[in-house]
């Protein structure tokens, strides 16, 4: 009798029973989560915002790149057609939720999750993801939250406008050419500020006093060093002078095309603008997946654990929880038939659990491999640490530990395409750790997502040839099928040729051109050096 | 932080999107909805227009790695057996790039060169089906059209009917009169009648009330002067609502579909024919309102039959395809009287009949026939092997001959020759397109 009656009481705690859900559960649900994660875990997050929609509006965001508001574009329908034919025959399920990172953070539950799913997906998204967009130093540097949805709506409106103005094939036009070099449209360091013209008066001032100040008639008789006004000589400082106007090098090859392109109007210019301004919205997103939703599982696995612990929810919804946890974080084997990669939700959270574990119970290894942190009982503060400054690339190469390299069995794999077999030449030993984790950090630099491509020269006094160049590391070239058709859309923008070379960033020397005309592409001489140093300003 | 349903919000968020892309998309869907009437039933096509269509043209390029070259160093979990220094097959290629710790990016970008598979809404499918088809647009039908009419309301007049009086507009005329000849409210009135009253009842009146009196009963005697050649409402005031009648076009439609069950017509023959009849009736519903169908199968004799009888029922029998015509005359003079009907009819034969049947069915045709429709669709069917028989006109069957010479009459009259399948969208196409009339 007592103890059905400790059940009882015990049921009576629980934030909820069963498995539909309502409004006042949700509620509930999130002031317990709430009190969970920034009480008890002291996380730093946007206010929240919830929005429950329906299995069809998860379809429409998932087209739009996950933004709740987008202008419109073909390229959209047509993954929203293709992700629709897909979840319709079942070939694969929708997400959970959509996240955000605007201020409030909005988070997209779908009705047709269970209540144990909707406060799994809250504590992940609503608070884990939450946390790192907050937090993290990339979104800091190149994202503004609560700036974003105000910026789309901008670009939407604005795009719509220009359709109504000047046609939707035209409007087509310039976003298709935009797309195709999304990639490249971004800005990878800050740029140097622009100097106003009082500024740079005043710096000229300042100069010319000092010159004044520290003059010395005796440097007059000094016999110049080199007055020689060789004709190379001039064509370097005639090049070097126009490369300083265009801002050459420059790797955001939108920015330059906005800026620099002889042939666009101005509402052109600023679809441009739109383009790599949402695609820098995403680039923090590209370099912080693994940490992200490691974070994330992270928070939702101790969250859910702690909700348990106090006896806020039942052990039906725990075994539930777990069943979609272990779906989410499971990591197929490199050889079995579901095997598509290295996958980021399982790799984040052991990385984010396996630091818990060096910080709260080290082994000798781990003291020996980081002992900043081992034993040191403060895991949220490393992790917290860990989630503000690094990104994945820095992240693996600085706590990927022996440990989880052989639970994961890891291995790495030297191709070569030139050899006729593959290498294994690192696994989980004492001498493969450096190495596989070396190499699996290198696998996540934005390099190896993207082609280093920079503009290098723009022919502005002679036939206005734009020069691109692929600065090729590994040997590992651009695919040269779809380099043709991106240049031809560069082409669209710059309005007179344009050329890629290849360089090959080891050894200097140009290996391969495409010229782009308007009769088509075509694979240029680079044979004779001086034709394609021709083509580069710098 | 609070919670925010959306799921009532507006649907079809994509819609647009989706038209976008049909739009960019449109040589190749065009391409994929022609095989998938080519090689699905016809019957299928409205119901699940499921197409499949290449994904070129539709390629966002990119400046991606041809990870097939070039030195790499991939990590993979899941060792086994391996030691360092082994040396593993390469896998074979296509594949061999893949999974990487790219995979994902891999697969996105690895769909270049596999057909793009979704489904279209009836609607769009529709729409490309038809596209460029229209109604042969002829001056019988103008006329026709003409026939039939609306009451649409247009404006305001100051005559009609008291039915149709627009109160609130009459009210609002009536009170700007009112108001700028200064007809007195009867409020006034009374409040001067009840301030004479409380001076009369006075036991002693002074000069200056028995001045006040008087004034009172000079404005008195103006303001009921006034309320009586003022008028509450004044005709002027007045209006009706306006109905005018406006043609509207007509788009009601009859469909006949006459075919020869005799027995030389095969399955396969039937079947062309009735492909042929579902496009008919496809693309009638898409212009009218309503659209009925007539089924009319003969042999020697003809009778009206219902949809299942005529494709599926057999029967056997000689062929005098005059009796179809005469039936089918009977019943638009029963029940679709041309001014109200526009009436489209398609037979399918295959050009055999009795006798010198042809010659009456010619003179059914010019007399009662043709004067009343809109469209005469001939086909005549047959099996693959006949094609190459009947190319020749000297070998052409016996109605077949009989019609040519119809329609050479009559630009209304149409006629084609069909053996496969696939030929039938092409014959309907060519029947219905819009440049033929020039």
């Amino acid at each position: 009798m007592p103890a059905a009656k400790q059940q009882k009481s015990r049921i009576e705690n629980f934030l909820y029973t069963g498995k539909d859900w309502d409004f006042d559960t949700l509620k509930r649900s999130l002031d317990a989560i709430e009190e969970i994660a920034v009480e008890e875990m002291g996380l730093d997050v946007y206010p929240n915002q919830i929005e429950v929609i329906t299995a069809e509006q998860m379809l429409d965001a998932y087209s739009t790149v996950g933004l709740p508001l987008m202008y419109k574009h073909w390229s959209f329908g047509k993954s929203f057609v293709r992700n629709e034919s897909m979840y319709r025959k079942g070939d694969t399920g929708l997400a959970y939720e959509i996240v955000i990172n605007a201020n409030p953070c909005i988070s997209y539950i779908m009705e047709e999750n269970s209540i144990t799913m909707q406060v799994m997906v809250m504590a992940h998204a609503a608070f884990g993801h939450n946390h790192f967009f907050k937090n993290n130093h990339l979104f800091q540097q190149w994202t503004d939250a609560s700036a974003i949805l105000d910026y789309m709506q901008y670009a939407r409106d604005y795009i719509a406008q220009c359709e109504e103005r000047h046609g939707l094939d035209a409007v087509e036009a310039i976003l298709d050419a935009a797309h195709a070099i999304r990639e490249n449209g971004v800005d990878r360091y800050t740029r140097i500020p622009t100097k106003s013209e009082a500024e740079l008066k005043s710096r000229d001032a300042r100069r010319l006093d000092h010159e004044r100040d520290n003059y010395n008639d005796l440097w007059r008789t000094l016999p110049p060093l080199d007055d020689s006004e060789t004709p190379e000589k001039e064509e370097q400082q005639r090049k070097a002078a126009l490369a300083t106007r265009l801002g050459l090098p420059e790797s955001n090859l939108l920015y330059m095309l906005e800026k620099q392109s002889p042939v666009l109007d101005g509402w052109q210019r600023e679809i441009l603008r739109i383009v790599r301004t949402t695609a820098q919205y995403f680039y923090p997103q590209k370099q912080t997946k693994v940490m992200n939703e490691g974070c994330a599982c992270f928070c939702h696995y101790e969250i859910m654990n702690r909700l348990y612990d106090k006896g806020l929810i039942g052990d039906g919804a725990m075994l539930e929880f777990i069943d979609y946890h272990s779906r989410v974080i499971a990591q197929p084997s490199f050889d079995s038939r579901g095997y598509g990669g290295l996958n980021p939700y399982a790799l984040g959270f052991a990385m984010m659990q396996d630091i818990k574990r060096i910080c709260e119970e080290p082994t000798d290894e781990d003291r020996e491999w980081f002992p900043d942190i081992s034993g040191c009982n403060k895991t949220m503060h490393v992790l917290k640490d860990a989630w503000r400054n690094y990104r994945d690339e820095s992240f693996i190469l600085q706590f990927l530990s022996p440990h989880l390299i052989r639970k994961f069995r890891l291995f790495q794999v030297h191709d070569d395409s030139n050899e006729e077999t593959l290498l294994v030449n690192a696994i989980h030993n004492a001498q493969g750790y450096r190495s596989i984790r070396r190499a699996l950090s290198k696998s996540y630099t934005v390099t190896a997502m993207e082609l280093d491509i920079q503009v290098v020269g723009a022919a502005m006094d002679d036939d206005r040839t734009l020069t691109l160049k692929h600065m090729m590391h590994d040997q590992i070239p651009a695919k040269s099928s779809e380099a043709r058709r991106v240049l031809e859309q560069v082409r669209v923008l710059w309005g007179f040729d344009v050329v890629l070379l290849t360089e090959d960033a080891a050894t200097g020397e140009i290996l391969d051109g495409l010229k782009c005309t308007n009769e088509g592409v075509a694979k240029i001489n680079t044979e004779e050096e001086s034709e394609a140093a021709e083509l580069c300003l710098v | 932080m609070y919670f925010i349903d959306r799921r009532l919000n507006p649907k079809g968020k994509s819609v647009i999107n989706r038209q976008r892309f049909l739009r960019r998309a449109r040589e190749e869907i065009r391409q994929g909805v022609k095989e998938a009437v080519n090689s699905g039933k016809v019957a299928d096509i409205s119901a699940d227009g499921r197409i499949s269509i290449p994904s070129k043209g539709l390629h966002e390029p990119r400046f991606v790695y041809d990870h097939a070259k070039g030195v790499s160093e991939r990590i993979f979990p899941g060792n086994k057996k391996f030691v360092k220094g082994d040396q593993i097959a390469r896998p074979p290629s296509g594949s061999g790039s893949g999974p990487g710790d790219d995979g994902q990016e891999a697969s996105e970008d690895g769909e270049g060169d596999d057909d793009f598979r979704f489904t279209l809404t009836r609607e769009e499918f529709l729409d490309i089906f038809f596209e460029d088809l229209a109604l042969p647009d002829l001056v019988k039908k103008e006329l026709k059209e003409l026939l039939e009419f609306e009451n649409r309301r247009a404006g305001i007049v100051k005559t009609g009917s008291p039915a149709n009086m627009d109160l609130r507009r009459t009210m609002r005329h009536s009170l700007t009169r009112r108001i700028g000849l200064k007809r007195p409210r009867l409020k006034a009135i009374d409040d001067l009648e009840n301030e004479l009253e409380v001076l009369r009842s006075r036991s002693f009146l002074g000069d200056e009330d028995q001045r006040r009196i008087s004034e009172i009963e000079a404005e008195l005697e103006t303001f009921r002067r006034r309320r009586r050649i003022i008028p509450y409402i004044d005709p002027t005031d007045v209006r009706f609502r306006n109905y005018t009648k406006f043609p509207i076009p007509n788009t009601r439609a009859v469909m006949f579909c006459l075919m020869d069950v005799s027995g030389s017509m095969s399955e396969d023959k039937k079947d062309l024919a009735k492909r042929f009849f579902m496009l008919l009736h496809l693309f009638l519903i898409r212009r009218y309102k309503k659209v009925d169908i007539v089924f009319i199968r003969h042999t020697s004799q003809a009778s009206e039959v219902d949809e299942e009888t005529f494709f599926y029922s057999t029967e056997t029998g000689g062929t005098v395809v005059s009796t179809a015509l005469e039936e089918m005359r009977k019943i638009v003079a029963d029940r679709y009287p041309t001014s109200t009907w526009n009436i489209y009819a398609a037979q399918a034969s295959d050009g055999d009949t009795f006798g010198q049947d042809q010659e009456v069915c010619v003179a059914m045709l010019r007399e009662s026939i043709m004067p009343a429709c809109q469209y005469f669709a001939y086909i005549e069917v047959m099996e693959e092997h006949e094609e190459d028989l009947f190319k020749d006109e000297s070998n052409a069957t016996k109605l077949w001959r009989a019609y040519s010479v119809v329609q050479e009459e009559y630009d209304n009259f149409a006629m084609h020759r069909a053996a496969r399948p696939p030929d039938i969208f092409p014959i309907f196409r060519d029947l219905f397109t819009t440049q033929k009339e020039g």
